[in-house]
């Protein structure tokens, strides 16, 4: 009998602890137990598998996916990178989604509020697949910061949800690019959840001058780091081992 | 100070936010984008076993149901195979064994339609109980909480299963056992999860 090649342990000080009361929500929603650690097993090294008839040619185009009659408002920009593990080994033809306020801060929401009006032209949600090689790209306009209920001042910074899956269950992971030089990022009480300065850094997508197009879109590079798996080298091991 | 490992580190999580849904779910957001919504079709048409449906709420420390979250489901087939290069075998076409479902807004409650899964063989030959993987998100979660439902019917594999019995605290195993019923003639599971509190689910890190 073998075991799967299992996943390497998550490193939880890098990611926010559940209990984080300066971003008040989480206070009632945060276990108080320890979470119970499992060797993983089928249930956790599978996980679901996507491919291109799962989506349509423009959803990675949020400028073009939900206009109406023309570009929607705001700075064009490219958001490009790789999925990638922590072997650093491109996570390939993974299903990578996005969503994010317009470029006055508003979301296409029932229960967002915001005065910043809608745009007619501006969904706010984009899905793609990783390439051969793990690399994703969109294209958007830069979202605009909001304000939101936590404290009575705090203004979320600009920034775009992402969703990611990766090959297992285990891999999968929900965050958010932050954009390189935004002041409001030292500020944010859902950012500073994220103990870790360097953690905090990995979130912050960089401008990318030599991916813009010049006279058309500016970009940023964002990759993304998913769950290294263990080499399969030594684990033919006999149970008990 | 030795060679440095060059391993990358994982990136760090960050709350889905209130308004997951208009990037996972916009449907239900209120907003018509995409040609088909993934996650609402678990089993596909042609998968084999008992149709069942599993309903439940997802609440909070105070007592509350949660209205803005979203669970992922991940099970087997009714075979106990996952539809996944190394998930021990073929599928039923049409058969992805991952759902993605929200709360409705007003009520706090969740439901899926699936198929029940069968056993999966899982580490050392071991033999897991039927269950289904769960991954809730939601603004105030700060990283996604990983949980597992059981069924009530199958005491016997759940008093063997060894993730269940992983689980030193055996009153906090029921936590994790849904409840078997039927509506109008359809098989329903209920199963609430509770984040904190009294009888606080048991959620893994996996
Ligand atoms: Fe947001």
């Amino acid at each position: 009998m073998t075991k799967p090649a299992e996943y390497y342990q998550r490193d939880r000080n890098r990611h926010p602890p559940a209990f984080t009361p300066t971003y008040k929500t989480s206070v009632a929603r945060s276990p108080r137990y320890s979470l119970i650690s499992l060797e993983q097993s089928a249930s956790e090294i599978t996980g679901p598998v996507f491919g291109h008839n799962d989506i349509a040619a423009l959803d990675h185009d949020l400028i073009r996916n939900y206009a109406k009659d023309g570009d929607p408002v705001g700075e064009r920009i490219i958001v490009h990178g790789r999925v990638l593990d922590e072997n650093a080994r491109p996570v390939p033809n993974t299903l990578v989604e996005i969503w994010q306020a317009n470029a006055g801060g508003r979301y296409r929401h029932k229960k967002d509020t915001y005065l910043a009006p809608i745009d007619p032209n501006f969904g706010g949600c984009g899905r793609t697949l990783t390439d051969e090689n793990g690399y994703y790209f969109f294209r958007t306009v830069k979202p605009g910061a909001y304000p939101w209920r936590n404290m009575v001042n705090n203004w979320r910074p600009a920034h775009i949800h992402f969703s990611v899956f990766g090959a297992s269950f285990c891999q999968r992971l929900i965050t958010q690019l932050y954009f390189e030089g935004d002041p409001l990022i030292p500020l944010c009480p859902i950012v500073q959840t994220i103990p870790d300065p360097d953690a905090i850094d990995q979130l912050t997508a960089r401008l990318d001058m030599n991916a813009t197009i010049p006279l058309d879109t500016i970009a940023y590079k964002f990759d993304i780091v998913l769950r290294g798996r263990r080499s399969t080298l030594f684990e033919n091991r006999l149970e008990g081992n | 100070m030795g060679q440095t490992l060059d391993y990358l580190k994982e990136t760090p999580s960050q709350t889905a936010g209130p308004y997951v849904h208009i990037g996972l779910a916009p449907g239900a957001a209120g907003f018509d984008i995409y040609d088909h919504e993934l996650g609402w079709d678990i089993v596909g048409p042609n998968a084999k076993g008992e149709r069942i449906r599993i309903e439940g709420r997802v609440i909070d420390g105070t007592g509350a149901p949660i209205k803005d979250v979203m669970l992922e489901a991940w099970q087997a087939n009714a075979a106990g195979i996952y539809a996944h290069p190394e998930g021990g075998g073929d599928v039923e076409d049409g058969f992805r064994g991952w759902g993605r479902v929200i709360t409705d807004f007003a009520s706090g409650e969740w439901a899926f339609d699936t198929v029940k899964p069968g056993p999966v063989t899982g580490r050392c030959g071991t033999v897991m109980a039927p269950h289904i993987n769960l991954w809730i998100v939601a603004r105030g979660i700060n990283i996604g909480l990983n949980t597992r439902m059981y069924f009530d019917d199958e005491a016997e594999a759940n008093a063997k299963d060894p993730v269940i019995n992983l689980i030193e605290w055996e009153n906090r195993r029921q936590t994790l056992i849904a409840t078997r019923g039927t509506r109008d003639g359809q098989v329903v599971y209920r199963f609430d999860i509770r984040i904190q509190g009294d009888n606080e689910t048991v959620f893994f890190d996996i």
